[in-house]
């Protein structure tokens, strides 16, 4: 009779701690090897600064080069579009804000639900474009692993079922919350052991890039 | 006669605030039901009762559809109130039991509400009533 | 005991006339939460209507959802014990009491067997908990539903404790309490779940059953759809707000008297399905969101265990703080065990190294 709820409480506690700390052993191992190991010492004299370009080139490298947009610019546009959603979804919806504000004590505004809904939608219609983009393509699917598609369908979920949740297009609800609550933690989980972790990864790369060519005076 | 009418700017609620979405959707309600009503001679009953309204929606619903010409009350199993708002064919049926708590609340947009008909079970008994009363009369009743 | 006689009968003999009766019928259509122009079809089915037999039973409980029920007011508890239903068992509402209060449901049992309409409020111990944690009249609760439970046409389960467990079955359930319907496999349950259900609902469901002589369409929990078929959320007058961002941040903020969204006060309205934002509480009077308390979830299974009353509902019960930070201590190691490994290679590597000129290279060939 209960079970759906009895799932939920699952996994809004026992299950919810567990994926956090796996996310939090995982990700800390991954983090503090790539710090730790660093780079191999340049002995060369510097001929310009490391900070500077290396944070410079964190931002400029969000921004695609024109090239890049010429050869490829369904990947670039739809990438972008996805990527801000999903932050948009993740970031400003008031009750997610509230469980970040309870894990780390840190909170802000959100946006009007109206506003995430829509961005949910749009982030739903391009994840299931790039999906389709991937298979259609003949180079993308040759180049495509089975981890793409573990993480394309990890990354959909959470998103998918917060969708139906808030909607209600599934019953009973908490059912319903569950499933996204444990989708998100399945995010959690596998993040740390895939290609996920270039959410922490991107930049760290892009500071190195930046701060190398700083380094020997070379804009990058 | 049509005090707290439509025209009457000191009882028209601030429109727009999210605590009149509520009473704004009975609105359009009973708009569509008038426009039936016109259309096809059918009436519409809609319950106040159940609706998601805020503190004050009620009472400014009311003030807006305000008082026409017409008030009347029946005693069947307590007070019935029953008035014609200030916009013709849309009256408010107040239905209240023997302790005066209200039962329902209920908006007919009709020529007049089918609480006031005579029931027709009853009139085929009228003429019995009447001789009923005549005779207790002739015996120097009332 | 439940006349043959039907319904409608009995208010014309009571001198009910026929616009009383119109009034009672426009009356019931807004307590099954019907609409206005169901009102005639109800009034067939009234005329129709037989008085059923209602035997109540209080296994754990606290007596608030009979409280509630008392204090429904259309049609009133006198008209529904006089004409609506004949309740021939409550032990708190019957004038007899001890052997006599028994023989009176015994006797309504065998009066009505197969017939009669099972209520239960509380849940009870389980088939494998101790029986003596809640006995009537040395009868354990569970021996008394499984007899009354065998003549019943159908169970209503009024209240959370009945439907889903409630109090007495939150942790760590020391009775080891569970439902009616963890019991009830053979005969049709309605859940009337709410800590105390709406007086109106509670009727409303009775009032169904009478006038229309089924079941009500029930939702996955067998909750009555007509009455938990929307979120608390979805009819709330505070959820202008809630879309707008706009939210009371304690109690007594200029927020909580703007009528902003009690959400982040942990309000539990979008999971929770009742009646309460449009049938509201004390004849209409007001509810608990709009005195600017968070709904608490009580029609909800497991709302007891569900996390704190005044957290927000995406929040967890219970965030194990240190086990996340245990976690993450040993990625460090992991991690710092990884660059250990990795340098000792290097190293090695390094020791391991003979630096050869281009003449050596040349000799070895």
């Amino acid at each position: 009779m209960s079970d759906p709820m009895a799932f939920l409480l699952w996994v809004k506690g026992p299950m919810f701690n567990w994926a956090l700390a796996i996310f939090a052993l995982g990700t800390l191992a991954r983090l503090l090897e790539i710090f730790l190991l660093g780079r191999r010492p340049n002995y060369a004299e510097p001929r310009g600064g490391e900070w500077g370009p290396g944070l410079r080139t964190v931002l400029t490298r969000s921004v695609a080069d024109p090239g890049t947009f010429q050869r490829a610019p369904f990947d670039v546009l739809v990438g972008w579009i996805w990527h801000v959603g999903f932050l948009i979804a993740l970031l400003l919806f008031i009750p997610h804000i509230e469980l970040i504000q309870a894990l780390i004590g840190l909170g802000w505004p959100g946006l009007p639900n109206p506003v995430v809904d829509a961005a949910t939608a749009v982030t739903l219609v391009a994840l299931v474009a790039t999906l389709i983009h991937r298979l259609r393509h003949p180079v993308k699917r040759h180049l495509s692993t089975a981890e793409d598609y573990l993480i394309w369908t990890v990354t959909f979920l959470p998103l998918i079922t917060g969708y139906l949740a808030y909607h209600r297009l599934i019953g009973p609800y908490p059912l319903a919350l569950g499933l996204h609550i444990l989708a998100a933690e399945i995010f959690l989980i596998v993040l740390p052991f895939t290609k996920l972790t270039h959410i922490f990864t991107a930049f760290i790369a892009r500071w190195y890039n930046g701060a190398i060519f700083g380094r020997k005076g070379v804009q990058s | 006669m049509t005090g707290g009418s439509v025209s009457d700017p000191a009882t028209m609620p601030a429109a727009g605030g999210p605590d009149w979405d509520a009473a704004k959707a009975i609105l359009n309600e009973v708009r569509h039901a008038l426009r039936h009503f016109v259309a096809t001679g059918e009436s519409t009953l809609i319950d106040l009762r159940a609706q998601p309204f805020a503190p004050g929606d009620l009472e400014r619903l009311l003030a807006w559809l305000g008082r026409g010409e017409v008030e009347a009350r029946v005693e069947a199993l307590g007070p019935t109130r029953v008035w014609e708002s200030a916009v013709p064919g849309v009256w408010l049926v107040d239905h209240r039991d023997g302790d005066d708590q209200r039962l329902t609340l209920q908006i007919e947009v009709a020529e007049f509400p089918e609480i006031l008909r005579s029931p027709a079970q009853d009139i085929e008994q009228a003429v019995a009533i009447l001789d009923a009363r005549l005779g207790a009369a002739a015996d120097g009743g009332p | 005991m439940a006349a043959s006689k039907t319904l409608g009968e009995r208010l014309r003999e009571r001198g009910v006339s026929r616009r009383g009766f119109l009034k009672y019928c426009a009356a019931t259509a807004s307590l099954m939460a019907l609409p206005p122009s169901m009102a005639p079809a109800i009034a067939a089915a009234l005329e129709r209507a037989r008085r059923p037999s209602v035997i109540w039973l209080s296994f754990q409980e606290c007596t608030g959802c009979t409280e509630s029920l008392t204090r429904s007011f259309s049609p009133t508890i006198e008209d529904l014990i006089l004409d609506v239903v004949s309740l021939d068992y409550h032990h708190t509402l019957q004038a007899a009491s001890g052997e006599a209060a028994e023989r009176a449901r015994e006797e309504a049992m065998r009066a009505h067997w197969g017939e009669y309409l099972l209520v239960v409020d509380g849940s009870l111990p389980g088939p494998r908990a101790n029986p003596g944690y809640s006995t009537i009249a040395g009868i354990s609760n569970l021996q008394m539903l499984e007899e009354a439970l065998a003549g019943a046409a159908a169970v209503i389960a009024i209240g959370t404790c009945a439907a889903f467990g409630g109090l007495p079955q939150a942790r760590p359930n020391p009775t080891g309490a569970v439902s009616v319907s963890d019991i009830v496999t053979d005969k049709p349950v309605i859940n009337v779940p709410g800590c105390p259900p709406v007086p109106m609902v509670i009727t409303g469901v009775l009032a169904q059953y009478l006038v229309f002589g089924q079941l009500p369409e029930l939702d996955e929990y067998r909750r009555p759809r007509a009455f938990y078929g929307q979120a608390i959320h979805d009819r709330c007058y505070r959820r202008p707000f809630y879309d707008k961002g706009l939210f009371a941040e304690t109690f007594d903020d200029e927020g909580a008297r703007a009528g902003w969204c009690l959400y982040r006060l942990g309000c539990k309205g979008p999971s929770t399905y009742n009646a309460c934002a449009t049938m509201r509480w004390n004849g209409g009077t007001s509810w608990p969101v709009e005195a600017g308390a968070p709904c608490l979830g009580c029609s909800e299974a497991s709302f007891w265990d569900a996390g704190g009353f005044y957290r927000a509902l995406s929040v967890p019960a219970e965030i194990d703080g240190a086990r996340i930070l245990a976690a993450g201590a040993v990625g460090a190691v992991v991690g710092g065990a990884a660059v250990a490994l990795t340098r000792r290679r290097v190293r090695a590597g390094e020791q391991a190294r003979e630096p050869v000129t281009v003449d050596e290279l040349e000799q070895r060939q």
